[in-house]
Parts: C-alpha cells; structure tokens; sequence
C-alpha cells in the first residue's frame, strides 16, 4: 500500500499549494523527440483563480496533466504541498488525486445511466467513506452548484450546463485543495457558460478552493485573476497579480 | 474497501441491463445444461435400478453353458431338469422359492387374430419370484401342473393384441396344434431395464410346454430366489457346488453352467447408466466453458466502450488495483448471476424433461452446487484479462478516447 502520509490531510499553510521549477516534458526520445514543456516555472497560491491560455500545441493540455499528476515531467521538480510529485509511482499520484485534487472536463465525463447523486459520490466511494456521510456530502455539494432537486436524475435527462455543474459538484465533493478545469465551457454556450464560471468565481471565492483552467477563450479568462500566456512550451506573459 | 467496490460493481451492472443479460447468457445455458443432464441421467439411472428391482431383487439365475454374450458356450452343455429343482429345494437354505423355466417362441392365434410371443413353462414360484401379480382369474394349481393341463396365464401385451376389448379369461386360445384356456391375466410391469416389454407373456405349467411344444425333458433355466438378507454369494456358492456334484463335473473341469445374480446385472446396467450421465454432463460442460468465453468477449468490449469512464475513475484518485477488482467483481457478479439463473431454468427442464420421459426427478444438491461454484470461477477466469486490461489504461489517454 502507499504511504499512510498521503491519506492524512497536510496542515495547512498559507503558502503556495504548487510549484512548478524548470518543468521540461518530452515526449518520445532520439531525433523524433518533442518537447511540450520546455521550462516552465509557475507558483500558484492557496486560493488563486488561474486560467492558462494558448493555442493548441502550446503545452496548455501537458500543463494541466502535470498540475493533475496524471502525468510527471521528464525533468524539473512539480512540487505539491511539499510532496515532489515526480517522485511518486502510478499509485501515489493516485492517492494525490483521490485526496487533493478535483477534475473538470469539457465532455464532462458523467457516468452514463447514473443518477446526479451516485455520480457526485464516486470519488467518496474509492475514498472509502461510510455510505450516510457520502450521501450528504453529495447532497451538499449538489445543492452548492444549486441542483438539490435533480439529484436522482441521469446525466442524459441534463442539460449541457446542469452536466457540468453535476461535474462541478463531483469534484468538490471531496473538498479538495486544486481544482482542475480544462476547458470547462468548451461544450457550452455563452449563457451557460457565464453561468459555469459564475460558480466557478463563487466557488473559489466562498470556499477558498484554488483552481486552474485552461482555455481558449478570452472573456472566460477574464474570470481568473492571473492569466498565463503559454507559447510553445514557455511561459511568454503573466497577466494579473496573485493577490 | 471491498465492500465499496463491490457497490461500485453493481451499480456497473445496473447500468446496463440489456449488455449483463447478454453477457451471461452462454453461463446460464451452460449451467442449466449440466445441471438438467445430470439431473435426467440420475434420474434414469434410479429408474433403471427400479426396474431391475422389479424382476425381482435378490433372484439367481441358473443357466446352462457359460458366459453371457459372444462366444458363449453352451453348445455341449447338458441342460437342467426338474429334479435339480427338488434338490436344490432340499439341499440350499435361505431361499425364497425355486422355479424351472423353459421358454420357446410360437404364434398365438384367438379367432382371425395372432401374435408371435414366447411361452414360458414354469410351477407355481415362478409368480412369486418374479413378482407378478394377477388382474384378473387364478395361476395354475398343482393338479394342473402335475396333469400337464392346457392352461395358461397371459400378460397384458398379450391380452391387448388378440382380445382387445374382450375379457380373456375363460376363453381360448390356439398354441401350434393345441389349444389351450386362458385362467388368469397379469398385471402390467411395463418395459424392462433393457428395454423390452416384460407384459408380452404367455406362461404355462413346464409339462405343458415340456410335453406338448418342446418335445423334451429340458429344463432352461433355474430361477433361485433369496429370502430378504440371506448372502448372495454363499447360496451361489453352495449352488454351484450342488449343481457341480448333480453334473458329476470332475475338480479339474470347468463348470458347464453358469449362475447369474440380477442385482449384479442391475449394478453393470446402472453404472452404464452413470457413465453416460458423466458423458453427458461432460458435454454440458464444455458449453458452460463456452458460456465462460462469452463473458470475457462482453467484458473487453466492455472495457473499450467504458475507456472514458476507466480513464474518469483513475483521474479521480481509483487506485490500479481498485479498478482491476471493480471489474472482476462485475464478472464474478455477472457469472454468479447467470449461474443462479441457470439453477433456475434447470430445476424447471428438469422437473419437466423428468416428467415427459419418464425417470423420477431427483434433485442432487452437489451438483447444483459444483455448477454454480464452477460458473463463480468461470467469471474470475475470464474476468480477469479484460480486468487488467482496464487497471493498466493510462488515465491521460483513457480520458481523450472517443
């Protein structure tokens, strides 16, 4: 089994959840080598609101893998609380994962033929929680993205938008320190979308969650309060200030 | 943990009703074939006993010659008489009754009907020991048996075909060039455990037939039968040492007859039996194995339609090994499923198989019990390479598949 240490919440501080120093990812090896990291060094704040932004092949997408430690640099140091996240097996990043952080996908990824409820909570379910304090947690969490009275509906009988706020609701059921958004209007419309991000802005307002997002477009950038500017790898423009 | 992974399975299961029913279908047949097979071939395995039974349990036959079947020798060997029944009545304890029978086949004919049976000469135990009983009239007494009397006792068959609808006792029949009364009618036994018909009988007292069918003094064949308890062995025993001494067989000389116990015939007929129930159930088997094949080819298409939501489960924190179990669950739980379910089709084929060819139901609990254990193994058999397949997905990738 992992470390029991992973399973204890960190104390917490009021310093940086990340950091990324000198994160270089290649892909592949020899002379068909590609690098979509390139050095790229980032702190981000407990409580901070960051939107990465890019055009495609920019790295945006390896970026987030790294901050969601699906995936480790080939160099460089990803250091989570003051975990080295590259150091870590399969295993451990998933405990990271179960513990830490919470996904947002721009499918969504809402399991197919199952209610709001059990899909807010899955992750509770693989953190082993008793099954009366999953319930309520899920129920609170749902009712926190305001669809407390959708919870035994199925993700076909949503809209795009209740979708992504069951989403939403999925991953801050656990109450996590990250949370990780790609592209998380990308399938909506502009309604839904400022409604996406206007629970997205409470979220990290209210309750203090950190989140990054990646995207495309401006006006959802204009959500975060630092925009980082990825070209190729590299880092070329921080707008905004942390505090 | 467990627990909640088997909860994580079953809501898998849930999910899709229409996939877990195709899934298990080849281990519900699989398992109600095995189950059904054995079931029947138990059943016709009582049966033939019951039967054997029937003719008379604990009875020895005496026949001339030895060996049953191909190569037989009976060719030189001298044939009984009814002396030896008197001797063996006198000589041998523990037994129930002793009758001579000579059997010869001949044509019936009543009226513009006929019908070719064989006629069996024999005394009055022969009834007992073959555990006849009358319908109607009375066996020959022993005036008849002594005088010879053209009287006979018939079978059910026999009734059927020359008197249909007639009451045969009392009336006549003609056997070659005699013709002879018919005084009693048997009551029906069926087929035997061969499959021959037992109620195609004519039987007379053994001077009738002695004198006016086969022409000789012959004795066929000796039926000793036992009293309940006596030791089958020790009255073979004792018997082949008196028939030896009537036939003055010197020790350095083979027997020229032979002594048959039915209920050894019973034991080779009802192992037959069981061998061909293994045989069957041997081939129920192997659509079980099949039935197991279905579940794993379900099961990686499974895992490919489900790489997204694999590639979701480990995104948010499902451990390797977390999502290897959730799917062997789903496969243990799916076989489990379709073994119950095929518990249940068999219980219903083979109460209504048992019923339409006619062997008693009997229910065997250890192999309902090996089908369904079998089936739970089948599932984490084939369960286990589509399992491992999913754990192994990388989430990055599993997340992008469309």
């Amino acid at each position: 089994m992992p470390s029991p240490r992973l399973n204890e919440p960190v104390s917490p501080r009021r310093a940086h959840v990340v950091a990324l120093k000198d994160v270089v990812r290649t892909y592949g090896s020899g002379p068909n080598a590609f690098e979509a990291l390139r050095g790229v060094d980032l702190v981000i704040d407990d409580g901070e609101f960051i939107a990465i932004m890019g055009p495609s092949g920019s790295g945006k997408s390896t970026m987030m893998n790294i901050l969601g430690c699906l995936d480790v640099p080939t160099s460089g140091a990803y250091v989570f609380r003051d975990v080295h996240v590259e150091t870590l097996d399969r295993n451990r990043r998933a405990l990271l994962r179960r513990h830490f952080l919470g996904f947002i996908f721009q499918g969504f990824n809402l399991l197919a033929r199952t209610s709001a409820l059990e899909n807010v909570e899955l992750p509770l379910l693989y953190r082993g929680e008793p099954s009366d304090q999953r319930r309520s947690a899920a129920r609170a969490a749902l009712d926190a993205v305001g669809l407390a009275a959708w919870e035994s509906h199925t993700a076909a009988e949503l809209s795009g938008g209740q979708q992504q706020r069951v989403a939403i609701a999925r991953a801050i059921v656990t109450r996590p320190s990250l949370l990780l958004a790609d592209e998380p209007t990308g399938n909506l419309d502009s309604e839904r979308s400022r409604e996406i991000m206007d629970l997205l802005t409470a979220l990290n307002r209210d309750q203090g969650i950190s989140i990054v997002m990646v995207t495309h477009a401006p006006e959802m950038a204009a959500y975060a309060r630092r925009v980082v500017h990825l070209s190729d790898g590299r880092i070329t423009q921080i707008t905004g200030s942390a505090s | 943990m467990l627990a909640n992974t088997v909860l994580l399975a079953l809501r898998a299961i849930r999910r899709n009703l229409v996939r877990t029913v195709l899934t298990v279908l080849g281990v519900v047949i699989g398992v109600a074939a095995v189950v059904t097979m054995v079931t029947l071939g138990n059943g016709a395995t009582r049966s033939v006993s019951q039967q054997v039974a029937s003719l008379g349990s604990n009875l020895l036959m005496v026949m001339p010659g030895q060996r049953l079947g191909p190569g037989r020798s009976s060719a030189g060997a001298p044939s009984f008489k009814v002396a030896d029944v008197a001797a063996i009545e006198a000589q041998i304890g523990s037994l129930k009754a002793v009758a001579p029978s000579t059997s010869t086949g001949v044509t019936l004919v009543h009226q513009a009907k006929n019908w070719a049976t064989s006629v069996t000469g024999t005394s009055q135990p022969y009834f007992t020991i073959g555990n006849w009983k009358l319908a109607a009239g009375r066996i020959f007494n022993t005036a008849e048996e002594a005088a010879g009397k053209a009287v006979c006792v018939i079978g059910e068959t026999v009734r059927r075909e020359l008197f249909e609808h007639e009451d045969p006792v009392g009336e006549k029949l003609r056997v070659k060039q005699f013709s002879c009364t018919v005084i009693g009618l048997l009551q029906s036994k069926g087929q035997s455990a061969m499959g021959s018909d037992q109620d195609n009988v004519v039987v007379m007292p053994l001077r009738t037939v002695q004198r006016r069918l086969t022409g000789n003094q012959d004795v066929g064949v000796l039926l000793v039968s036992l009293r309940d308890g006596a030791s089958s062995d020790k009255v073979q025993d004792q018997l082949v040492q008196l028939m030896r001494d009537r036939r003055r067989i010197a020790a350095n000389e083979e027997d020229n007859f032979s002594v048959l116990d039915t209920r050894q015939i019973a034991q080779a007929l009802s192992g037959t039996t069981r061998v061909m129930t293994m045989l069957l159930g041997a081939v129920a088997a192997v659509s079980l194995l099949v039935g197991g094949i279905g579940i794993m080819n379900i099961m990686l298409v499974s895992v490919t339609e489900r790489t997204r939501e694999i590639g979701l489960r480990l995104a948010i924190g499902a451990l390797e090994h977390e999502v290897l179990l959730q799917f062997l669950v789903e496969a243990v739980v799916l076989s489990s499923l379709g073994g119950l379910a095929g518990l249940a089709i068999a219980l219903v084929a083979s109460i209504g198989l048992a019923h339409l060819i006619q062997v008693p139901w009997m229910f065997d609990a250890r192999i309902n019990a090996l089908a369904f254990f079998f089936a739970a193994v089948i599932g984490v058999l084939f369960g286990s390479f589509p399992a491992r397949r999913a754990a192994r997905l990388d989430p990055i990738e599993a997340l992008r598949h469309e």
